[in-house]
């Protein structure tokens, strides 16, 4: 992974709650072996009427939404399935980042794992994310702060170790394998036991 | 310290603790795997030329895009048939065969025991693991898949990953996790007859809501809990993944015990009284602490449906739809779904009812749907589709009756699988259709582009395919129509 210090972009908002990984890719577009590619079929259910031409009132549809890195969304994003596909196909896309009030634990993880941030804020800084689409907002992973063109800046919350990695460009399976030692005496000491 | 009996599987597990920089390296136990999401991850370790660590603590098998019409005995496929053949029925969709090729290659490459496509064992993964005994208590237990939170209801820490993570546990059997809160949901009191494990859990997710649990492990307890078999738990504890939370555990029993006692995997001989005594201290302590909690009253529930696009949008049967103020997603809800806040749920026409899937598709979910269906046909123009959650389901039932009920009612029998619960094999509801489902998620589009789901518990579901209508499964009760246990004598005729 690229080593991802900011992100600087204007926001596309999609203001419904509770958007599932359903949603964000549905499950017929499950049967790849791959991870390429799945930024045609983000969000296909909204995004394209039912003779797969695109609905010209969904917002990535419209012009403004070029090249937008943030996507704003209701609030609590990410729950039902764990398809990693659902982070796959935003990142393919193009967005670097996704924010709201709450995101789903697995959703979370997912894309953590691939380079999307995940940025959980207060209502009121939702509120006005939700009430102004197209802002220009800076992400910073080194404080951990998101910034609106108001000038206001507020923390929000990035697991230690997620975010190193982040700003790094390394994953966690090399941490975890530097730990094989003490996997092998965790399990020589419980098949002791 | 007294503890709570997350914190005790926690730390039995924990390989190294967490710090303020780096999350815990917790050990997995058992590693459950299936065709659609482990591909990416097998790439991966091949990527890095790596082996998966210990391929004996994973399990392989095929589910989610795998085909359940049945078996046609007579037309045998050649064995040069590109495409992955199924009994003699091949595999419509290309890219699904593919997948279950690769998960054939791949199990095979690794070594890892797969239940393919023609083993006995095959069903859904997360009624396999407690079918085989491979599922026990105490063991931390991951699957690429959100509802192996089914597996705690054997007292197991189980949750669902992701791809990464499948990679993580394939090349170190490892996972890195920050320590989750923990929640006690307090259910006391006697389930009245024809409500279910099902209405159970979907009134406590309608009373969390389906974020309320993020963050947490949830932990169901009282005796209401007790009381449940295995089945009941399994169905429980499958959808804490709708409340958000991250797992859902039930302290081991002797109901729990008794389930195990004897299966495959499970321990034998002297190994077997150890694992009990063992077993019998993952209890959280009585004076324990709970990160929050919350207390349901099991004897004032009904049968609950669902009448939006999230498993949390649930009301008593009998009761209709709320009217809440300003409420655009409620609203949003409402347009897809075709309903409008007021209406009465008891009523509303039905094209297709669902009986399947890890949350009710085991023996005691379809002896609950038989008991409603025997002697009884299904509504004109109604399809119901009855998929048994593994081939030993499958054979069970046809061993106990089942499936010539379902069949001489008018049902769909089919081979095991996910199927229509997620749509992705081709099982799926036409657009606009009504499904009344006894699957877990009602999301826009979950059972096929358009459809409309409306989750219930077998006994509802199976009352509704015979009126056409949503239909209040206590009317069709016998008074021994309460959902029956293991060892239940053979169902009464009406």
């Amino acid at each position: 992974m690229e080593p991802l210090l900011r992100v600087r972009s204007t926001t596309v908002v999609i203001a419904s709650s509770n958007i599932d990984t359903d949603q964000i890719i549905p499950a017929r577009f499950l049967t790849t072996t791959t991870k390429v590619g799945l930024g045609k079929q983000l969000f296909a259910d909204w995004r394209y009427t039912a003779n797969g031409t695109p609905n010209p009132d969904f917002i990535l549809n419209k012009p403004e939404a070029i090249g937008c890195e943030v996507l704003v969304a209701g609030r609590n994003i990410g729950c039902g399935s764990s398809r990693e596909h659902a982070p796959w196909a935003l990142l393919d896309y193009g967005f670097k980042a996704v924010i709201s009030t709450e995101i789903a634990d697995i959703f979370k993880n997912n894309s953590l794992k691939n380079g999307l941030v995940p940025v959980v804020v207060d209502a009121p800084t939702h509120e006005w994310l939700i009430a102004h689409p197209g802002a220009k907002v800076e992400i910073d992973l080194h404080t951990t702060r998101l910034t609106l063109p108001t000038g206001v800046s507020v923390a929000f919350p990035l697991e230690a170790f997620a975010r190193h990695c982040l700003i790094n460009g390394v994953d966690e399976l090399g941490f975890l394998r530097s730990k094989i030692a003490d996997i092998e005496r965790y399990e020589i000491a419980r098949a002791a036991v | 310290m007294p503890s709570t009996l997350f914190d005790k599987i926690w730390a039995a597990h924990q390989v190294l603790p967490e710090t303020a920089d780096t999350p815990a390296v917790l050990y997995i136990d058992l590693h459950l795997i299936h065709e659609v999401t482990s591909p990416q991850a097998f790439a991966w370790l091949k990527s890095l030329k790596l082996p998966v660590r210990c391929p004996e603590r994973t399990l392989a098998t095929m589910d989610h895009s795998t085909p359940t019409t049945p078996m046609a005995r007579n037309t045998p496929m050649p064995p040069t048939t590109p495409m992955a053949a199924f009994g003699g029925v091949p595999i419509k969709i290309d890219a699904a065969a593919l997948q279950v090729r690769q998960l054939e290659a791949n199990a095979k490459e690794f070594g890892i025991e797969l239940f393919g496509m023609q083993d006995a064992r095959r069903g859904i993964v997360h009624v396999i693991g407690p079918e085989l005994g491979s599922t026990q208590p105490g063991m931390t237990i991951v699957c690429g898949d959100s509802h192996t939170s089914t597996h705690g209801a054997f007292g197991a820490l189980a949750f669902g990953i992701g791809s990464t993570e499948v990679g993580h546990v394939f090349a170190t059997q490892c996972l890195l996790q920050r320590k989750p809160k923990t929640f006690a949901v307090n259910v006391n009191g006697i389930l009245p007859r024809g409500v279910t494990a099902k209405d159970l859990i979907l009134s406590i997710i309608g009373k969390i809501g389906v974020s309320g649990g993020t963050g947490y492990v949830l932990e169901y307890r009282g005796n209401t809990i007790s009381s449940l078999s295995m089945e009941e738990r399994m169905t429980v504890c499958n959808m804490s993944i709708e409340a958000g939370a991250r797992a859902g555990l039930i302290a081991p029993d002797d109901t729990t015990f008794r389930y195990l006692a004897g299966k495959p995997r499970a321990p034998q001989g002297s190994g077997w009284e150890a694992a009990v005594a063992h077993w019998r201290t993952l209890v959280s302590d009585t004076d324990a602490c709970f990160d929050t909690s919350i207390d349901i009253d099991a004897s004032k529930l009904e049968p609950m449906i669902t009448y939006g696009t999230n498993p949390g949008m649930v009301v008593a049967i009998g009761d209709s739809i709320p009217k809440p103020d300003n409420d655009t997603v409620h609203d949003k809800a409402l347009k897809y779904m075709g309903f409008n806040a007021g209406d009465a749920m008891l009523g509303k026409p039905i094209n297709v009812a669902f009986i399947g899937s890890c949350t009710n598709g085991r023996l005691e979910d379809l002896q609950a749907a038989a008991s409603v269906l025997k002697g009884r046909k299904i509504a004109a123009g109604v399809h119901l589709l009855i998929v048994p959650g593994s081939q030993q389901v499958k054979r069970e039932a046809e061993a106990l009756g089942l499936a010539d009920i379902f069949k001489s009612a008018g049902a769909d029998w089919r081979e095991s699988g996910c199927s229509m619960c997620l749509g992705m094999n081709g099982d799926t509801v036409a657009s606009g259709q009504y499904a009344i489902s006894t699957s877990n998620r009602n999301f826009e589009g979950r059972q096929g582009v358009g459809a409309r789901t409306l989750l219930v518990s077998p006994f509802t579901a199976a009352a509704s395919a015979i009126r056409g209508v949503v239909t209040d499964p206590r009317e069709m009760l016998t008074p021994r129509g309460t959902l029956p246990g293991p060892g239940t004598p053979p169902l009464e005729p009406f």
